[in-house]
């Protein structure tokens, strides 16, 4: 069963086809990855899923919703959360708070009734910490609970940062080069959280990266674009031994 | 040091987190509380502190909180403050014209907030600048209702007959109005809504992407922000009895800047400090001018040169201002023999990242 369905997705900035004419499906339960060298249009998917640019053309279906009609704050809603590249966490606050504010789009309170703190808003509150100490025991991160994300090493932010979109409970989740920075050991965490994710959780992972050992270790099936145009798809093994994609890695 | 057991969930989302705080803020209270036994000179400072920092709150919400930068917050005084003389003298009950006065200035907050969805850093200065000129420019030539230039008398404040002309009734008011509001701002720091300003402030478009609708949470922001300024500026107006044009210039917008920068930005307790930095600093000068050698003491523009020399330190050596060191000497309190003298060192960060826009 098709989970997202994306047809003739194109974006062009100027005279710049970053994505062209991509098509792909991603089903319920599987870790699809995106590969591609630098510049290919990856993260350009990504944000075009994420409603931060708009499509030239083409459809993005989500469990049966058109994502085009969708306003960029309720991407998340829906249940997509997704992570960035650079990381974007929120620097000045602990990463308790960052983790509670990807219980945003649950939220059923109002301005009003927050600058009350009715019954309802503490109810919330307890749920939303519940929520989050479960993403807190399953990426290890207890020992940061209070601490400040500017103090934080490069890798514990990019943990925070999965931890984040996992306390949206998203049904898929875009993990935008989770291993990039990270050294061997952390990587390894990494893929192994993305498995507890698919097993434990039930999330449907769709993600960019560059690390092959780590996308054969754990994808599914893979997508391989350049200059915005699928190249190749099929298991990590098909797709690495594909032509196109040994003379677009190789040159 | 402190180390708190923590049992249950409850203990983080509660406001008082551990007995000693209990125990501070409620002898602050009690003093407080006992303030009108000062000199009236010193009430009626304490009643401006009260004043200023209910702006500083305000003010704090939106640039320490939610980072957008205002330089027009006289505006919002100025709408406040007119509201409540022009009620006042047409009759509507202290009660009534206060919240009038809220709503106004909150209205006024959402409408300099619209074009703040477009605009960051110096181009919403600019903007919040030029809406301060505007508002006073109103004021000044809507002469059937504010009197322009000849300005507006205020009479005291009287609820249901009753006159409260003293100093300490009007002081009682203002501290009133400070405590419900900064309980208000706590609680929804520790709601949603609270979060999604920082979230605001740090990322935009990972607030975005985790749900926060930008426009809306903006221009709230915005408008609460004016709302808690224009019931500052109402009191305002009866603390200065008098209300011309001139008051809410842009010097004023610039003052109140400073105010949360100086006594930190990004904490209440810095809108706090701030306004008592900005209350108690034209004091102290006045009082040094008598021991400073004549061509410094009766210098003119010796105040403003003050101000800007402590901006310009606080900015250089304490970021977080009169709160930033405050947290550092209780840092170094409580760790008292083991205080590390790099605890605080300012860390480089050598990481770059080419943020989406």
């Amino acid at each position: 069963m098709s989970l997202l369905r994306v047809e003739n997705l194109s974006i062009r900035f100027g005279g710049i086809k970053a994505v062209d004419e991509v098509g792909f499906e991603v089903n319920q339960g599987e870790v699809f990855t995106i590969i591609g060298p630098n510049g290919a249009g990856k993260t350009t998917i990504f944000n075009l899923l994420s409603r931060i640019y708009p499509p030239t053309s083409g459809r993005m279906l989500f469990r049966d919703t058109e994502l085009t009609r969708v306003a960029p704050h309720r991407v998340a809603g829906l249940g997509i959360a997704r992570t960035f590249q650079n990381i974007e966490l929120f620097e000045h606050a602990t990463v308790l708070d960052n983790l509670l504010i990807g219980r945003h789009c649950h939220r059923r309170s109002n301005l009003v009734s927050d600058l009350l703190f009715l019954p309802g808003v503490q109810r919330a509150e307890r749920a939303n910490r519940e929520a989050v100490e479960k993403v807190i025991d399953l990426l290890d991160l207890a020992h940061y609970r209070e601490t400040r994300v500017a103090g934080l090493p490069y890798g514990v932010r990019k943990v925070v940062e999965l931890g984040r979109a996992l306390a949206v409970q998203p049904k898929l989740l875009l993990l935008d080069e989770p291993s990039s920075g990270l050294n061997t050991e952390e990587t390894d965490d990494m893929a192994w959280w993305i498995r507890d994710i698919r097993e434990q959780l039930g999330i449907t992972v769709l993600m960019i990266e560059h690390d092959m050992n780590l996308v054969g270790r754990v994808s599914d099936r893979v997508l391989a674009v350049n200059y915005g145009r699928v190249i190749a798809s099929g298991t990590p093994a098909e797709v690495q031994r594909h032509p196109e994609v040994i003379e677009a890695y190789l040159g | 040091m402190r180390f708190i057991f923590k049992t249950t969930y409850d203990q983080d989302i509660r406001l008082v987190k551990h007995g000693g705080q209990a125990f501070w803020y409620g002898l602050l209270g009690l003093a407080l509380a006992a303030a009108p036994l000062l000199p009236e000179y010193y009430l009626s400072q304490l009643t401006f502190v009260c004043i200023y920092a209910l702006v500083g709150v305000g003010l704090m919400l939106l640039t320490g909180y939610t980072g957008q930068i205002s330089l027009g917050h006289a505006a919002f005084l100025a709408v406040g403050a007119y509201t409540e003389a022009v009620l006042q003298a047409k009759g509507v009950p202290l009660g009534v014209s206060l919240i009038t006065a809220a709503a106004l200035a909150g209205l006024a907050g959402i409408v300099i907030g619209l074009p703040a969805l477009r605009l960051t850093g110096i181009y919403l200065a600019i903007a919040t600048i030029a809406f301060g000129f505007i508002v006073q420019e109103v004021v000044t030539r809507w002469e059937s209702v504010t009197r322009g230039n000849s300005g507006i008398t205020l009479k005291p404040i009287a609820v249901a007959g009753f006159a409260l002309d003293q100093e300490w009734q009007l002081y009682y008011l203002a501290l009133g109005l400070l405590v419900l509001v900064m309980l208000g701002i706590l609680n929804l720091l520790r709601a949603p809504t609270g979060r999604a300003f920082v979230a605001i402030r740090d990322s935009e478009i990972s607030a975005q992407s985790m749900g926060i609708n930008l426009a809306r949470t903006k221009t709230a922001a915005f408008a609460l922000s004016a709302a808690i300024t224009g019931l500052a500026g109402a009191l305002y107006a009866h603390k200065l009895v008098f209300v011309s044009p001139e008051q809410f210039n842009i010097l004023l917008s610039i003052e109140l800047a400073m105010m949360i920068f100086i006594g930190g930005i990004g904490s209440l307790h810095g809108a706090v400090y701030g306004a008592i930095f900005l209350i108690a600093l034209p004091q102290l000068i006045a009082v040094a001018k008598d021991y400073l050698p004549a061509a410094i003491g009766h210098q003119t523009g010796l105040e403003p040169t003050v101000f800007g020399l402590i901006m310009v330190l606080v900015i250089l050596f304490e970021p977080l201002g009169i709160y930033g060191r405050w947290l550092k000497v209780r840092h170094y309190l409580e760790t008292f023999p083991l205080y590390k003298k790099d605890s605080f060192r300012r860390q480089k960060t050598f990481m770059k990242s080419e943020r989406v826009r």
